[in-house]
């Protein structure tokens, strides 16, 4: 690495991967109560086993984005952190704020937890994805606001790259859109739709200026290809994913209350969110294309490549099968949502943060590159993971169709609980996908301890 | 790309695009607010719907129900709730879990009180008559 203080991304790395892993097992606890209705019932409840499952995922991407923004920002920029103890207290802060919570929804009751933590003050908590006690959420915009400084000095100090600047408008724009999570109104349709600006302006809005830049960087690194025309790709991509993505925001707005127009503005823009991501798949196998050297870590540009592919299928194919009005009226909270939800987060921001752990972990360790042996291994599990999630998706996208079409497009319309039960089989094969799925993460943990010779580290 | 589309000009277009839809989405959410008295049904926002609000939320009831469609997806839609089952079979359906029938899905025991309970209720009546442009195509959610 070119600047010491870089290594601070370290532990954010180990962190993400590690709390990756403890959102996987809760999928799969989560999987099993589906087939298996009272499996761990008392104990672990649904709704809390996938409470941790969702703010896990949150809170290891929230940790691969810092550790990405450490190793990448002072690297751009041409300088060292501006303050690398900063950083490792707030991954102290942020790691500890995070187990508890976690901790907290296993073995405090929720209401309880609620009354302890000062619900009762600011009411902000049992709303999907935002159900972090009062004092959590705080944590998270001090945390937020203190690495901002952190980065943003950093920026300041030296060069102002285009990478930097994009990556650094999207950590802003999460940090600004969380703020939305303090605000929950009695009237629930205002409340649905301000939780939104956080869920939607965070995932279809200023994450995807972080992923595109991510990508960028590890795409400059591994192929050499000009700054001036990666930068320029960059614009163009966060260009289309603003435009489309925020009046997109319309597609949620169909059934909650809202004024009936927004089904044409949300269909409209919605339909044209895949572009940005059909961007980034020709961007990246265009640069890889036009690569000016081979660079000896292969593995990090699978990662990339593939991060570009599956966030396509994902979000944009995905996302777009269920986002007309007239189709959503049907597919509105089935499991074709849970089926997007899975592969646009898998394809989008999981593997780009694995990309860029991928990228900078050797190098983190005083290596170019992995040996070929352990980057075999990674790819194995880069295969296993990504076909597994591809089927998890298939079996929720067919459970999805037959749930619509018994319980919504049948004459004679079927009961909930009972359309679960015809719909049991593809619950059963999602949870051998997931299995599977589980074992590719074990093996990509492995690859990580595979000895070797490896490429000396020449700055 | 070629070149006469240069660097400079992708930079603009980005941050004129991105304030003009950012502009465009702050008056669609303008007009939308203004227009919501006629749709969200806050005239039946009683103190009692706000209180089973606030249960709805410390219960994590989204943990596995859909509510208007959103949340999760392992257990039934409940913003209709109040007119497919009526008042007085959610309090019983909810004093009466969990079934622990075995292999089935289970809800929790959540305590609450007679108040409580009618809270619940008056918030769901609340829910049921937000204005959904006729979402769920039926009445099974």
């Amino acid at each position: 690495m070119k600047y010491p203080s870089q290594a601070v991304a370290l532990p954010y790395f180990i962190a993400a991967i590690a709390l990756f892993a403890g959102q996987v097992i809760f999928g799969l606890i989560l999987g099993t109560q589906y087939v298996i209705g009272d499996f761990l019932f008392p104990e672990i409840p649904f709704n809390i086993a996938r409470m941790v499952h969702t703010n896990l995922l949150i809170v290891w991407l929230l940790f691969g984005f810092m550790g990405a923004a450490y190793y990448l920002v002072p690297e751009e920029a041409e300088t060292d952190l501006y303050s690398p103890l900063l950083a490792w207290v707030l991954f102290w802060v942020f790691l500890a704020a995070g187990v508890l919570t976690i901790l907290g929804y296993l073995f405090v009751d929720y209401n309880t937890l609620a009354t302890m933590t000062g619900n009762n003050l600011l009411a902000t908590m049992g709303r999907e994805f935002l159900e972090q006690p009062l004092l959590t959420k705080i944590g998270i915009v001090v945390v937020a606001l203190a690495f901002l400084f952190n980065i943003s000095m950093t920026m300041l100090r030296g060069r102002k790259t285009v990478i930097n600047i994009v990556l650094l408008i999207g950590l802003w724009g999460l940090a600004i859109f969380f703020l939305f999570a303090f605000y929950n109104p009695t009237n629930l349709v205002m409340d649905k739709f301000y939780w939104w600006w956080v869920v939607h302006l965070w995932v279809e809005g200023v994450w995807e200026l972080i992923m595109a830049a991510l990508l960028a960087f590890v795409l400059i690194k591994v192929t050499g290809v000009d700054r001036e025309v990666i930068e320029k790709w960059l614009y163009v991509i966060i260009t289309l994913a603003l435009v489309t993505g925020i009046v997109g925001t319309g597609h949620h707005y169909f059934w909650i209350g809202t004024p009936a127009y927004w089904q044409w503005w949300g269909s409209i823009f919605s339909a044209l969110e895949p572009i940005p991501f059909f961007a980034m798949t020709v961007f990246a196998f265009n640069m890889v294309n036009r690569r000016r050297r081979e660079h000896p870590n292969k593995v990090a540009v699978l990662w990339a490549l593939g991060t570009a592919v599956m966030a396509f299928l994902g979000a944009g194919v995905w996302g777009f099968l269920h986002t007309l009005a007239p189709v959503n009226y049907y597919t509105h909270g089935s499991q074709i949502t849970a089926a997007h939800g899975h592969l646009a987060f898998y394809g989008a921001y999981v593997m780009v943060v694995i990309a860029i752990i991928s990228y900078a972990m050797p190098i983190l360790r005083g290596r170019a590159a992995n040996s070929q042996r352990a980057q075999v291994l990674e790819m194995w599990s880069f295969w296993i993971m990504t076909v597994s999630m591809v089927f998890i998706t298939l079996f929720l996208t067919a459970a999805g169709i037959l749930q619509v079409w018994l319980q919504r497009v049948s004459d004679t319309p079927m009961p909930f609980m009972m359309v679960q039960d015809q719909v049991a089989l593809f619950y059963w094969l999602r949870v051998v996908a997931g299995v599977v799925f589980f074992t590719g993460l074990v093996t990509y943990v492995c690859s990580f301890f595979v000895k070797g010779e490896s490429k000396p580290l020449i700055a | 790309m070629s070149g006469t589309f240069t660097k400079a000009m992708a930079r603009n277009v980005f941050y004129g695009g991105s304030v003009f839809f950012f502009l465009l989405f702050l008056a669609l959410t303008f007009d939308t607010m203004q227009a919501l008295p006629k749709t969200d049904n806050r005239h039946n926002l009683t103190s009692g719907a706000a209180a089973g609000k606030h249960i709805w939320e410390t219960r994590n009831c989204i943990g596995c129900h859909t509510l208007l469609g959103e949340g999760a997806y392992y257990a039934p839609e409940l913003g209709n709730v109040y007119t497919r089952r009526g008042p007085e079979f959610i309090k019983a359906w909810i004093q009466a879990m969990p079934t622990k029938t075995p292999g089935r899905r289970q809800m929790p025991q959540f305590h609450l009180t007679d108040k409580e309970l009618d809270d619940l209720v008056e918030f769901f009546r609340y829910t049921a008559g937000i204005n959904t442009q006729k979402w769920p195509p039926n009445i099974e959610g």
